[in-house]
């Protein structure tokens, strides 16, 4: 019972987060806002297993997590180079390529 | 005794899921964006950590507490790479942080000014 | 060169805490999956002492805990500064030069100082640069104990 309602809190706190990624008003705001609805998915998920009984949905939480992780370093490193094909090692520095997005001051 | 552990886990989920509330109200409320990543980041750190636990307690010494133990290691790894690269990028983009104190029910008073 | 079957015995443990198979198809899968990871590892050339510190294992456990308890009470003060409508929140810049000197100390200062809510690291080049929430934090010496942990954690104590 208990956990039905930590699940229902859950959602209620991801319907919130989904009000920020509507209202921006910047991209990463709304990258913020995703990234932190892709980890209460990740906790909701877990708990969905346990309230249900089936907790090999924790499998799919792990895949989940690594999934979101992805996705939002990809975004970013697109939203920064412009390009997913920009190498991100240190020996070339962002500011070095001059690809840097917006022009940094 | 086993149903006061479970009873203790789920009283645990139940404050991670307030956490997560908290931070998205957080996300909301907040001014600007470097702001707003302080909130999200007790989703990521807080709620993850007392949700975790939580589940740990009620699983109890199976492979589904190492499971958890595994999905909080991960978040917790990842969370700050993806907060800094949100933070350098949007930097690094040209968006400045808004500095000096600020109050909620300032902020009508404050943009009249502007 | 120990790095090598010391990874190799770490994934195969992942694998089998994942799935917990023992029939011959599974573990045959197995096999092809964890040399592909280590296949990419090499590629990456990420099999060295940097990314396999075991001679720092008990001092970055110890760190973790020593972390997790910071966070919590970083979480309570940001929490608070959500909940309270009058309470003033004054966001603020500061530079952070980290007492580590090896990647592996800086990065896990800077990551540190992320995880903890209510500072986050905006640049690693150079010194940190760390917006803070609360203005009251940002002075040198509210860093310098997580500074100096995650300098001796990652280098070793001198």
């Amino acid at each position: 019972m208990l956990l039905a309602a930590a699940a229902a809190g859950l959602m209620t706190a991801m319907a919130l987060g989904l009000v920020r990624a509507l209202i921006g008003p910047t991209s990463y705001d709304r990258i913020l806002s995703a990234n932190s609805f892709g980890t209460k998915t990740v906790m909701f998920i877990a708990l969905i297993g346990f309230v249900f009984g089936r907790p090999d949905f924790l499998d799919i939480a792990i895949a989940y997590a690594l999934i979101n992780f992805v996705a939002t370093i990809a975004l970013m490193k697109f939203f920064r180079y412009r390009s997913l094909q920009a190498s991100l090692s240190r020996l070339a520095p962002a500011k070095d390529t001059g690809a840097d997005a917006g022009g940094a001051p | 005794m086993s149903e006061v552990v479970t009873w203790i886990g789920s009283s645990l989920a139940v404050a991670g899921a307030l956490a997560a509330i908290i931070g998205s109200l957080g996300v909301i409320r907040f001014p600007d964006f470097y702001t707003r990543t302080h909130a999200a980041s007790i989703t990521d750190t807080g709620a993850a950590t007392l949700m975790i636990l939580g589940l740990i307690l009620i699983s109890g010494w199976s492979v589904l507490a190492l499971k958890l133990a595994i999905i909080w290691a991960f978040i917790m790894l990842t969370s700050p790479t993806a907060a800094h690269a949100l933070t350098n990028a949007a930097y690094g983009a040209g968006e400045r942080p808004q500095l000096g104190p600020w109050r909620l029910f300032d902020r009508d008073r404050k943009e009249a000014e502007r | 060169m120990i790095y090598l079957p010391g990874l190799a015995v770490a994934v195969a443990a992942f694998w089998f805490a994942l799935s917990g198979q023992t029939t011959p198809l599974f573990l045959l899968l197995a096999v092809v999956s964890i040399l592909a990871t280590l296949w990419l590892c090499a590629r990456l050339g990420i099999i060295d002492r940097d990314a396999s510190p075991y001679h720092l294992a008990h001092l970055l456990v110890l760190y973790a805990g020593w972390l997790v308890v910071e966070i919590f009470k970083a979480n309570v003060v940001v929490i608070r500064s959500v909940l309270d409508l009058r309470q003033t929140i004054s966001p603020a810049v500061v530079k952070v030069p980290p007492d580590a000197k090896t990647d592996f100390g800086r990065a896990l200062f800077a990551n540190s100082i992320t995880l903890t809510p209510g500072t986050v690291t905006i640049d690693i080049a150079g010194d940190l640069l760390v917006h803070v929430l609360h203005e009251e934090n940002s002075q040198p010496a509210s860093f310098a104990l997580m500074n100096r942990m995650a300098a001796r954690a990652a280098d070793g104590w001198e």
